[in-house]
């Protein structure tokens, strides 16, 4: 009937023989293989572009590195438990923005926001005399309305979000003149918010949270296997398990006894995790397990790395851009939460000059600005960066100046990075 | 006609503002074989198929499927009926790995959470039913493939969720000599286990190596619908560029 149809006759050819065998044979999972065969396949990846957090994280070892070299004081205790608190406000923030620059998309607003919502809450607690947690839930509501505003602007109007949030960047400055009133500065009051950066966890606490990510970690691991294994297709090698336990367990456990020693001034001592700490990685564990395992999560990738492709595969698209711009205007208000508590204070510039550093602690830490590459510990790592810079040139009593310079060309550095890795993920194609 | 066609348009209208660019156009497509969609540039080949993925509703006409007159409005509803379609500029994404990109919008869940491990094996059984011998891992991110492995990964996406009608726009456009021929074989394959195949294609060497009907679209209007048999290449081209005119029985 059709010339050259493929032969419908049962017995198979030898070449179909060859083939099959083959197929079953070639078709892998990337799954298997010795912890070798697992490292040169990621070495690979690597090579193809794929380099995650990796110069992040040598930048930040360089860049500790040099610190101390230059500062007596910069491997401290003390200086350690303030870097974190540091670095705290921009993490935050950075993964805020992950759900946003994800899609390819922006919010400029994120840091007004952040301070916007503070403003609010301060108001409320201070001169309206709310409960603190009323006031907490409504800086929080506040900013889910927010992102509902950018997000229907963005993702229903079609108005990049460049514009709408540059709108909101100028205009909720003005909000917050208004609220605060031009010069005027409200203290925050309320204990518990102050203690999120000031207060430490006890020691034994710390030993205890890092007992729980290790457990935690170790637990999704055998879940994930015990369920590939049931599904029927190879695991990787458990080694790899171990090797990732005992990568936190040493990076962990350096942590937290570092944070456990005393590293009071006075005579009364200080010690333990600060309590930020926990609050951060109980969020980044949140998000990335959102972002990793649910549709939402595996939307938000999809849209950013091909909007048409998801809208054909039946995504809601609109929808999956509205809610990105809702979550990351919501952990924007965390961020400004993070923020008053190390200021102790909000004036009407709040989270005025913070934005870019988030965006700068997204894109450092090898979140891709074109959308659909990056997680949310990559924006964490990036912020460390940033704050190692701010701290550690704080220490050399370097004008202030420097530290821009050197946080601009950093990212910069990290921009090229993203460019040219993106050339190589796609080969000599000329597709994205 | 001994067996009843799954997919039958009627008098299908679509306009773009006042560019009508599907002038009632009437098209059948029976399980188990292959209907290939041909036509010149512009012809509406590409409009046709997106009103029946629900991509791009129609403005008016009949869609039946299997018997039953339906409404296509969102890609949702016409992957529910188990039509898919793989698009010309290929959907994929590329930051996605193989598995990921198959079961894009319609992720296998237990316990509201991704079941990685059904979804890969799942992938891997659809891309070996199909023969398929040029991916190495089905988790390779789809950035890191040929041309040929994207059209690959594009069909067995929808072939995943036993699809009664596959639409394949123009799938070899871009392919090599031995790429063309896998997809070629994929797409006879398709047609073997009881899919009805619409293939759009300007290749009328692979048109007739591979279709059992051959509809001819000509400025928005269905001028020829016939059994590949029954005609052949130099009437097929006049009916595509209009110097010929089909006055036999519409198979
Ligand atoms: N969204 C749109 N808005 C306006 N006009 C459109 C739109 N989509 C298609 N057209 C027009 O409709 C006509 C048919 O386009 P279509 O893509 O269906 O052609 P085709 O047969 O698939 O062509 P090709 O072989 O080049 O793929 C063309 O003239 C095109 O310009
Ligand atoms: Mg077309």
């Amino acid at each position: 009937m059709t010339i050259g149809a493929p032969s419908q006759a049962p017995d198979p050819t030898p070449t179909d023989v060859l083939a099959t065998r083959s197929t079953a044979e070639l078709i892998g999972s990337g799954q298997e293989g010795t912890v070798m065969d697992q490292a040169r396949a990621y070495l690979q990846r690597v090579r193809h572009g794929e380099m995650g957090a990796l110069p992040a994280i040598g930048g930040f070892v360089v860049l500790s590195i040099m610190f101390a070299i230059l500062s007596p004081f910069f491997l401290t205790e003390r200086n350690f438990a303030n870097l974190l608190t540091q670095a705290a406000t921009l993490v935050m923030l950075g993964m805020a923005l992950v759900f946003v620059i994800l899609l390819g998309e922006i919010d400029l607003s994120a840091g007004v926001t952040s301070g916007l919502t503070m403003c609010i809450f301060v108001v409320l607690v201070n001169v309206n005399g709310f409960n603190w947690m009323l006031a907490l839930l409504i800086a929080l509501l506040t900013g889910v309305a927010i992102g509902t505003f950018i997000g229907f602007f963005v993702a229903r109007v079609g108005i990049p979000s460049f514009v709408v949030t540059l709108g909101l960047f100028l205009g909720f400055q003005g909000l917050e003149l208004i609220i605060i009133g031009s010069g005027g500065l409200y203290r925050v009051q309320t204990p518990e918010i102050l203690s999120i950066m000031n207060a430490n966890m006890p020691v034994w606490a710390g030993w205890a949270m890092l007992a729980v990510i290790l457990a935690v970690s170790l637990g999704t691991s055998l879940w994930d296997r015990a369920r590939r294994t049931r599904a029927g297709v190879p695991n990787r090698t458990i080694a790899l398990v171990w090797i990732k336990l005992g990568v936190i367990l040493v990076i962990g456990g350096v942590v937290v006894a570092l944070l456990s020693n005393d590293r009071g001034t006075g005579f009364k001592p200080v010690s333990g995790v600060p309590i930020v700490v926990p609050i951060t990685l109980a969020i980044l564990w949140a998000g990335t397990f959102v972002l990793d395992r649910t549709k939402f999560g595996r939307y938000i990738y999809a849209v950013g790395g091909n909007a048409e492709a998801a809208r054909r595969a039946g995504v809601k698209v609109v929808l999956i851009r509205w809610t990105a711009f809702i979550v990351c205007s919501t952990l924007a208000v965390i961020s400004g939460l993070f923020s008053i508590s190390k200021v102790g204070s909000v004036d009407a510039a709040a989270g005025r000059d913070i934005v870019l550093s988030g965006v700068a602690a997204a894109v450092v830490g090898g979140v891709s600005l074109f959308g659909g590459r990056g997680r949310l510990l990559h924006a964490a790592i990036g912020a460390l960066v940033i704050a190692v810079i701010t701290n550690g040139l704080g220490l050399l009593n370097l004008p202030a100046g420097v530290n821009y310079v050197v946080t601009g060309a950093v990212l910069i550095l990290a921009a090229t990075v993203d460019a040219v890795s993106r050339v190589r993920a796609g080969g000599s194609l000329t597709r994205r | 006609m001994a067996e009843a066609p799954i997919i039958e348009l009627t008098n299908i209208v679509k306009s773009f503002g006042p560019v009508s660019v599907l002038k009632g156009v009437n098209l059948r497509a029976y399980p188990g074989k292959v209907t290939a969609l041909v036509g010149d540039n512009g012809a509406g080949k590409s409009t046709l198929i997106k009103g029946l993925a629900g991509v791009q509703p129609y403005d008016s006409g009949e869609v039946r499927f299997a018997g039953e007159a339906v409404h296509l409005h969102s890609p949702r509803e016409a992957s529910r009926l188990g039509i898919e379609v793989v698009y010309q500029d290929l959907a994929l994404c590329d930051n996605l790995d193989i598995v990921q990109n198959m079961f894009l919008g319609r992720e296998e869940l237990g316990f509201g959470t991704f079941d990685e491990g059904l979804m890969e094996r799942e992938a891997a059984e659809t891309l070996r039913q199909l023969s398929v011998r040029t991916v190495s891992s089905v988790r390779q991110k789809v950035s890191s493939l040929s041309g040929g492995q994207r059209q690959t990964v594009a069909i067995a996406r929808s072939v995943l969720k036993k699809a009664k009608v596959v639409v394949l726009d123009e799938p070899t456009a871009a392919l090599g000599v031995a790429q063309t021929e896998q997809v070629l074989e994929l797409v006879g394959r398709l047609a073997e286990q009881g899919v009805a195949v619409i293939l759009i294609s300007h290749n009328l060497a692979d048109v007739f190596a591979v279709a059992d009907y051959i509809s001819v679209l000509y400025l928005g209007q269905m001028v020829a619908s016939v059994k590949a048999e029954d005609t052949n290449r130099d009437d097929i081209v006049g009916y595509i560029t209009g110097s010929k005119t089909y006055n036999g029985v519409q198979a």
